[in-house]
């Protein structure tokens, strides 16, 4: 892994080299150390025009909290430097692993921060359901923007009882299958465009290299306490593909129960899949494998050539060892997890929130900034190393620098195709975050049937 | 009698010469369990205690690739060695990991004395001060050992957010100190009756009242017991994630070691192998403590002072 | 007094810790010197010199979030309306409760006594040998990694991959877990530590094991020495060997730290969690009381259940005190 330093460096180099805003202007901050006082040195120049309407902020702090720490938290830091050096204000950020726990203790006790990331929409309901009091509704600035650069499907996932709180940020698409380009290439295998195609495919690979031991698939579903999602966002991705987008929202709902026949017939095809001995662990064992395998190492027999395929979300990008290529001539690649029909072709995906929980102006216009196109794009620029997207529409995608950011990019950006959020994440928490997890991990782990695993995770949704 | 007192009492302020002193002459009276077969055992135990804290340390030190694509004992025999994991560990951070490192002393210091110093009173006062109530009491106090600390988090930050306090070592140091009440009290009760009666009958017969009782008579005698203490105050408090991040946050300005430790593995967590240099980094410290305080554990303080 | 809360610099930072502790030593200073100066003090003024400051301690910090729990206990997920028994009653009809009550139970009677029979074992064995120091340090080990470290030691020892069939030997997954390993070089298959019951929960007992049997061997060794030689000495003069000094010696000098030992542990393995939460998430039959009530309070939000779970906790405790009472009334009688 690259140390941060350098990357400080990469960012101020790209920055002053490409960047139109005059991030010049920080100077006197030293590269290495870029979280400086960020007050700016007061000769932030003409660009400023998009930030004239939040006003002169001198001497305002906003605190954010969020769950995304170092390296990732730098280029979100980075990003917010055009705002600070616009309007003088500056923000406090602080990023930790332990922010979903953390932000319900500091809630309760009556120690907000300012502006807090929500990974899931689910927990944004809670928490307006727990603390109606302390969240405040988004900025009319905020909402304008969200308005008009992002779905309208996007403010609905930010919107609890018809009230809109929280603002769209980062999004990730899920829809991925994780691949060696070159392994295809090799053995002549095409990137299947439909469901069918992708079943022959692993078929195939059965057919060519079974006596090898050499299996299409490899998966893990081990998180630590979260382990199981993975297994989630296979059930949802099938949801969205077998029985449709109408589904699919009403399932996360709780209208279409869960033991619905249409997502058995969805789990069915999960199960064709993951519980199927020919198609998988590829490289790691057998299906039971996959529950006690971290999400972290689940593809990563592909670089071993004992596996072919991965589904998993763009972020795993960041999991392939230094130096391995990630593009679509490179080591590894990802192909979009195919629909049922060539048109058809749903994403699923997830993205985090931002909430405020204090309705100074600063913090309303720092809320507005980061739903707006300027800091999608700054924020783009701040994170040379890739790894991110959002659903903004503003957002530039020659300001994306990996590959997979492009291609992820391209997915959300579709509005022609239906978009899926990641149900789990907008299920109540005590399923989407509990009894979906566990169940899904009995049902590899101890191969409970199809019928059990629905009817108890419909049995605990009260 | 007095002449035990002060025969016990005389390495009242010891040097530790005198330790080493009595040390030796302990050695002299070797006990030798040591047959063939015990050390084997002891052999046997030691490895298999340190087979894996040997194998994170050799992770610590080897690429991320083999770290992820082959066991750690392979590097026996392709020895692939890199320090990019500490180079990582040590500058990764938007902050100097010596601020870490700083905030982590500044918080664990007073949560060490604070702590031992209270638990060591209220000790004597349930060992060798006879109330009513007492053996209620604690009771009490020794099953409030099983308040998971979870439960405390929002009722005391609820009261520091009040008093305004919420974000300072205050915080952090008060709520430690409580934390580790119950269990000090109760281990240094157990080590602080175990003294004989004798001695402390001796001293009240010359006079002396419970204060100087505590100072001069127990105290000696009981730094085998605040050592070992102290080494797992200082642990535990040197190893807290919970409390410091609820009580301070994770401020630059407050925010220990173990902050920037639970983050190097990255927001998803791809970078776990990370946290095989980071345990190591912040390793260091603890055992050079019980490095230091190994030296405060010798026989023989008791010696001659009673019967066998 | 801003500078009491905020402190900046290095500087300011090691002057503001002096300063607490200074006031701190200060303040413990005058009561005992009041205490001290009171010629013939009524018991009560002694008894609160010596334990007030604790008692308000831990009044404010465990006693208040303890009675709030048990409230809390009986009220719905968000405290506001009263339930009654229901938390408990959704506790214990769960699926897997009597599981996880079986598992908590296990693991406070497993971790408890192995860990303490080992420490004192090794504590003995390494007692006055020229190696003490570093064998100790040893043992001591595993107590200085933080759990964060130690959720990924274990990954290295029971991580799985299995043997392929059919897959070239150059092409075998590698083991990443060194336990699985030595199966393999054994000419054993590989196994599943994590996930196959009930033996998985001996495997997350271990790691627990490993960690206490260094807190075990250092208070022991501490007791061990506090042992007087003349007591040795005579023992040995009867022509006692190394076991019989052992179970007629050693054993008896250092009971009582041998019940604190045991109870110390037994407390902190009930209210550990993250063993169980890092490697199995509670999953294949592994959930823990403990790892139930995190889980509940502060992933899912649900207040009540968590502190109903809480209070369960407590009550695992009484056995525990019994036996404590017990011990207490024995030694005081030898006394």
């Amino acid at each position: 892994m690259k140390s941060t330093m350098k990357r400080h460096h990469v960012v101020a180099i790209a920055s002053s080299v490409t960047l139109a805003l005059s991030l010049a202007a920080c100077g006197s901050d030293t590269p290495e150390k870029p979280e400086g006082s960020g007050t700016g040195t007061g000769t932030a120049s003409g660009d400023c025009a998009a930030y004239e309407s939040y006003g002169d902020l001198s001497g305002k702090t906003v605190t954010v909290y969020t769950s995304i720490v170092a390296p990732e938290d730098q280029p979100h830091i980075d990003s917010y430097k055009p705002f600070e050096e616009c309007t003088g204000a500056s923000i406090k950020y602080e990023g930790s692993k332990e922010f979903e726990t953390q932000l319900q203790v500091r809630l309760k006790a009556g120690n907000a921060p300012d502006i807090a990331y929500i990974p899931q929409p689910g927990l944004l309901k809670t928490i307006v359901g727990q603390f109606p009091d302390s969240i405040v509704e988004a900025s009319a600035g905020t909402s304008a923007n969200v308005d008009k650069y992002y779905a309208a499907s996007w403010k609905g996932y930010g919107t609890v009882d018809g009230k809109f709180y929280a603002a769209p940020l980062g999004a990730n698409v899920k829809s991925f299958v994780w691949y060696s380009p070159s392994m295809f290439a090799d053995n002549g295998y095409e990137i299947p465009k439909t469901y069918d195609e992708l079943i022959a495919l692993s078929d195939k690979i059965v057919a060519d290299h079974g006596a090898e031991g050499i299996k299409p698939w490899c998966a893990g579903i081990g998180s630590g306490e979260a382990t199981g999602w993975p297994a989630t966002d296979w059930l949802e991705d099938l949801v969205l593909r077998e029985a449709g987008i109408d589904v699919y929202n009403k399932w996360i709902t709780n209208e279409v129960k869960f033991n619905d026949p249409q997502i058995a017939a969805a789990l069915g095809k999960v199960g064709a899949i993951l519980k199927n001995d020919k198609y998988v662990n590829g490289g790691i064992g057998d299906v039971k494998s996959i529950a006690t395998t971290e999400f972290q190492d689940g593809g990563l027999p592909i670089l071993d050539g004992n596996c072919f395929m991965h589904r998993q979300a763009s972020f795993y990008a960041a999991n392939w060892p230094e130096g391995t290529d990630v593009s679509e001539e490179g080591d590894v690649f990802a192909f979009y997890f195919p629909g049922m029909t060539a048109d058809s072709r749903p994403v699923l995906g997830g993205g985090e929130f931002v909430a405020a929980f204090a309705d100074r102006p600063e913090v309303a216009a720092f809320q507005a900034y980061l739903s707006s196109p300027e800091w999608a794009n700054a924020k783009a620029k701040a994170t040379p190393a890739g790894g991110w997207v959002s659903a903004n529409s503003g957002l530039d995608p020659e300001n994306l620098v990996s590959p997979i950011d492009k291609l992820s990019f391209s997915l959300l950006s579709d509005t022609s195709q239906d978009f899926g959020f990641d149900a789990s994440d907008l299920m109540p928490g005590n399923v989407g975050a509990g009894s979906f997890w566990t169940e899904m991990t009995s049902w590899i782990a101890e191969n409970k049937s199809d019928t059990q695993v629905l009817d108890a995770i419909q049995a605990s949704w009260k | 009698m007095s002449t035990i007192t002060e025969s016990a009492a005389s390495p009242a302020t010891p040097e530790p010469s005198n330790f080493e002193k009595l040390d030796m002459r302990a050695d002299k009276a070797r006990v030798t369990l040591g047959s063939r077969v015990a050390s084997v055992v002891a052999i046997v135990i030691a490895v298999l205690w340190t087979i894996p804290t040997l194998g994170l340390f050799i992770t610590s030190f080897r690429p991320e690739a083999d770290i992820k694509k082959s066991g750690w004992w392979t590097w026996f025999t392709n020895f692939n060695t890199t320090i990019d994991n500490y180079v990582e560990v040590l500058t990764g951070s938007r902050f100097e990991l010596s601020t870490f490192f700083v905030n982590s002393i500044v918080i664990t210091l007073p949560a060490v004395i604070i702590p031992i110093t209270l638990a060591l009173l209220a000790a004597y006062a349930f060992a060798w001060i006879d109330f009513k109530g007492r053996n209620i009491l604690f009771v009490a106090v020794f099953a409030l050992q099983v308040v998971p600390i979870q439960v405390t988090l929002i009722p005391l930050l609820t009261q520091y957010v009040k008093w305004g306090l919420a974000g300072s070592f205050w915080t952090v140091w008060l709520s430690h100190s409580i934390f580790a009440l119950p269990l000090a009290i109760f281990l240094l009760h157990n080590f602080m009756k175990e003294i004989p009666r004798e001695l402390v009958e001796a001293a009240r017969v010359d006079g002396a009242g419970h204060v100087k009782i505590f100072f001069q008579v127990l105290m000696p005698l009981l730094v085998p017991a605040i050592a070992s203490f102290a080494i797992f105050q200082f642990l535990w408090v040197w190893n807290d994630l919970l409390v410091a991040l609820t009580f301070a946050g994770g401020d630059q300005n407050v925010a220990p070691l173990t902050v920037r430790v639970a983050e190097l593995a990255g927001t998803r967590g791809q970078a776990w192998y990370l946290l095989s240099a980071g345990a190591f980094v912040s390793m260091v410290v603890p055992v050079i403590v019980f490095l230091a305080l190994q030296r405060y554990f010798v026989r023989g303080l008791l010696a001659g002072s009673v019967k066998g | 007094m801003e500078w009491l809360k905020q402190a900046d610099t290095t500087g300011e930072k090691f002057l503001l810790m002096f300063v607490a502790i200074a006031l701190f030593v200060l303040v413990m200073g005058v009561i005992l010197f009041v205490v001290d100066r009171i010629s013939r003090p009524p018991k009560w003024v002694l008894v609160l010199g010596f334990m007030g400051p604790a008692l308000i301690g831990l009044a404010f910090g465990l006693v208040y979030p303890a009675l709030t729990t048990v409230k809390a206990s009986f009220y719905d997920a968000n405290g506001e309306t009263f339930v009654g028994a229901d938390n408990y009653v959704t506790a214990f009809t769960e699926d897997s409760f009597q599981q996880v009550l079986g598992n908590t139970l296990a693991w406070t009677l497993l971790v408890p006594i192995l860990s303490t029979v080992i420490g004192l074992v090794y504590a003995v064995l390494v007692d006055r040998t020229r190696v003490e120091k570093f064998a100790k340090t040893l043992m001591f080990m595993p107590m200085a990694i933080s759990m964060v470290g130690a959720s990924i030691i274990w990954k290295f020892m029971y991580e799985y991959k299995a043997v392929i069939e059919g897959l070239a030997p150059e092409r075998q997954p590698a083991q990443i877990g060194l336990l699985n390993q030595v199966l393999i070089w054994l000419g054993l298959e590989p196994q599943q530590f994590l996930l196959n019951g009930p033996w998985n929960n001996l495997f997350l007992m271990i790691v627990m094991i490993w960690i206490q049997s260094g807190f075990a061997m250092t208070i022991l060794s501490a007791a061990i020495k506090a042992i007087p030689d003349d007591t040795m000495e005579a023992a040995r003069l009867d022509g006692a060997g190394g076991m019989r000094l052992f179970t007629s010696i050693t054993i008896p000098s250092v009971r009582p730290a041998l019940v604190v030992v045991l109870t110390t542990i037994a407390m902190s393995t009930l209210k550990v969690f993250d063993i169980v939460r890092t490697m199995t998430g509670g999953n294949f039959g592994t959930g823990v009381i403990a790892n139930e009530f995190y889980t509940q309070s502060f992933k899912q939000a649900n207040y009540g259940l968590g502190s109903a779970l809480a209070v369960i906790l407590f009550i695992f405790v009484v056995p525990l005190i019994v036996y404590n009472v017990f011990q207490m009334r024995k030694s005081e009688e030898m006394r």
